[in-house]
């Protein structure tokens, strides 16, 4: 009897969870459908799921009309840069702060996350200025900059949580075994922050691959990432539903592969202590 | 060599005074405990002996090196945690092997050294664990052993048997004495147990809020305590304290009986009082009374005595081994 109701009990909290989980994956699924029919079929109603002539010319046109590689290469250029730099500006950062605080530390790290509270239009003029007289506008450098700005707050929140979870008294026995500052980063501290940093590392990608209000904003054709790539599909001769899903596609397909072979990564960073 | 002087050494965290002013000598060789109640500085006084936390003021030498400025990685020391604080990610042969690789030791001795710690602590077994597969006592081994690898000056310890079991903690205390006959280094060792005190110490140092009460050798601290405070700290179950009238028949303001100088009779002696609890251990019996004006009073009686509540029995002092104290609570 018990059995019976368990499974029963099963049976619907799995049906509940597919429901959900195809629910959050079906505009993706849809857009990648879209991506194979032609633009006629793109807007028929009642649209077709399967049963369409399945096509590949949105991805030749795409290709034909841009340079996807250029953008796909931006893409992992601000990505990747702005990540580096973030972490190396917020390692050393999250170190102070978790094992020598001060007073004040706590209200640097409010405040530093006050910053993300902020709504990003409101500093985009000023931002926009100082692009422009610094001949920043356009460049990898300047998004590089920008994005490292906009989420050094979150990787720095992140990392601080992650030294927090080391106990203080492991790395006193490596001073008393004799190490210096040096080895006691080296071979204690970075071993163990590892997980937490790696995981910091992967969604600090995503965040920066996925960014479109600062990229779209400051840059026009030669820095321009792949979310401007998608963006340029939109506009302005009217819409072209098929081509902008071939677009997106193509923009979110590393990014998803990435996720996918780091998720294991990503969940363990994502619930560090929370679990163990 | 291994002595360490402290003179006027001071700790203030901000505003609150946790050490007003210490002079202490450890010669070398020496099993040093530091005990006090919780609170009291212990810890403390030994990580700024470490070099773990800065001193705000006074000096402290090592064999007569002033090395108060010298960070702990310099200082020579070692010790061991009472949270072990082993390194997670490594092998227990690594983790032994740490300092000497900060030493900066050719890899032939290093695995030398590790070897012969791990044959003394019985280890090898368990060389290729990481510290997560091992239980509380090896831990607190591998802890020991990445300390006496490196044939340190001095060992320091912080309460490192405090998360043991009884039994266990028996053991280690038993094998941490041995330690110390087969080096003879010289050994602080923090702890809030004065069981642990009396039994492995050479030199006992009684603190409380910060100040040296007492320092002495565990029998000489029992036998002549220097005031209330040491002679009730030291001894277990406590010393009984009686004041009033008792202790003016002794020109006391107080007066201090151990309960093993306590003598129990079921027909005659100097109070008369009730048995309110008896715990019985088998080798000894403890016997808990209640005297009219005099108090709660405490018997340690050897063997098994067949008294239980509600008995009337009577309590009479051992000749000889009253402590009296005067009003401002030291020895008289
Ligand atoms: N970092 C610190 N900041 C402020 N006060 C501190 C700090 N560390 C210790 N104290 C205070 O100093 C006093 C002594 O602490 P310490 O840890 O030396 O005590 P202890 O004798 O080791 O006690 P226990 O037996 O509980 O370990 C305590 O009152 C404690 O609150
Ligand atoms: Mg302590």
């Amino acid at each position: 009897m018990a059995r019976a109701v368990n499974n029963k009990r099963r049976a619907v909290v799995t049906l509940i969870a597919w429901a959900v989980g195809i629910a959050i994956f079906f505009p993706i699924l849809y857009t990648v459908l879209t991506s194979f029919k032609t633009e006629a079929e793109a807007v028929a109603s009642p649209p077709s799921f399967l049963f369409f002539d399945w096509t590949l010319e949105n991805y030749a046109e795409v290709q034909e009309r841009s340079n996807y590689f250029l953008h796909f290469l931006n893409s992992v250029v601000i990505s990747l840069g702005s990540t580096v730099l973030g972490l190396i500006i917020a390692v050393p950062a999250a170190w102070s702060m978790a094992f020598f605080p001060k007073k004040r530390t706590k209200d640097i790290l409010m405040w530093m996350l006050s910053t993300k509270m902020l709504p990003p239009v409101g500093v985009l003029v000023p931002i926009y200025l100082l692009f422009r007289d610094a001949s920043l506008l356009d460049t990898r450098t300047g998004l590089v900059i920008v994005l490292t700005m906009i989420n050094l707050p979150i990787i720095v929140w992140m990392i601080f949580t992650y030294f927090k979870e080391i106990p203080g008294e492991i790395l006193e026995a490596a001073r008393m075994d004799g190490a210096n500052l040096w080895d006691e980063v080296v071979y204690v501290l970075t071993p163990m922050a590892i997980p937490g940093i790696a995981s910091t590392l992967l969604l600090n990608i995503i965040l920066a691959w996925n960014e479109a209000f600062w990229t779209l904003n400051l840059t026009a054709a030669k820095a321009a990432p792949l979310t401007a790539f998608i963006a340029s599909y939109s506009s302005p001769e009217g819409l072209f539903y098929a081509k902008l899903s071939a677009a997106s596609t193509m923009a979110i397909a590393p990014i998803l592969i990435l996720g996918w072979f780091s998720q294991k990564q990503l969940v363990r960073g994502l619930t560090f202590g929370a679990v163990k | 060599m291994g002595s360490i002087t402290l003179s006027n050494v001071k700790k203030a965290f901000g505003d609150t005074v946790v050490i007003p002013s210490i002079d202490l000598e450890v010669n070398n060789g020496e099993f040093v405990v530091f005990v006090g109640p919780s609170g009291c500085g212990k810890s403390t006084l030994l990580r700024m002996i470490a070099g773990l936390e800065d001193t705000s003021g006074g000096t402290i030498a090592i064999d007569g090196q002033d090395v108060t400025d010298l960070s702990a990685a310099k200082r020579g020391l070692a010790m061991v945690f009472q949270s072990y604080a082993l390194y997670p990610h490594m092998t227990v042969r690594k983790n032994i092997a740490f300092p000497l690789k900060m030493a900066g030791l050719p890899a032939v001795e290093v695995d030398k050294r590790v070897a012969a710690a791990a044959n003394v602590l019985n280890l090898n077994d368990y060389l290729d664990r990481r510290p997560g597969q091992l239980s509380g006592g090896q831990r607190q081994r591998v802890a020991i052993g990445r300390a006496i690898v490196r044939e340190p000056t001095a060992f320091l310890f912080d309460e490192p048997l405090s998360n043991l079991d009884a039994a266990l903690r028996v053991n280690m205390r038993l094998e941490i004495s041995e330690l110390h006959q087969t080096l003879g280094t010289t050994m602080i060792y923090v702890t809030h147990d004065q069981v642990e005190a009396m039994t492995m110490a050479d030199k006992i140092v009684v603190l409380q809020a910060g100040r040296v009460e007492q320092v002495g050798s565990p029998l000489d601290l029992y036998r002549n305590p220097r005031n209330k405070f040491v002679a009730g700290f030291i001894g277990s179950p406590k010393m009984n304290f009686i004041d009033g009238e008792e202790a003016a028949k002794e020109n006391a303001a107080t007066i201090g009986i151990r309960p093993e100088h306590i003598e129990l009779s079921t027909e005659s002696g100097r109070w008369k009082g009730t048995v309110a609890v008896s715990e019985h251990l088998g080798s000894d019996t403890f016997v808990y009374v209640n005297v009219d004006g005099v108090g709660h009073l405490t018997a340690r009686v050897e063997g098994e005595r067949p008294v239980s509540h509600g008995d009337t029995v009577w309590l009479s002092p051992v000749a000889g081994r009253i402590h009296r104290f005067d009003a401002q609570d030291m020895t008289l």
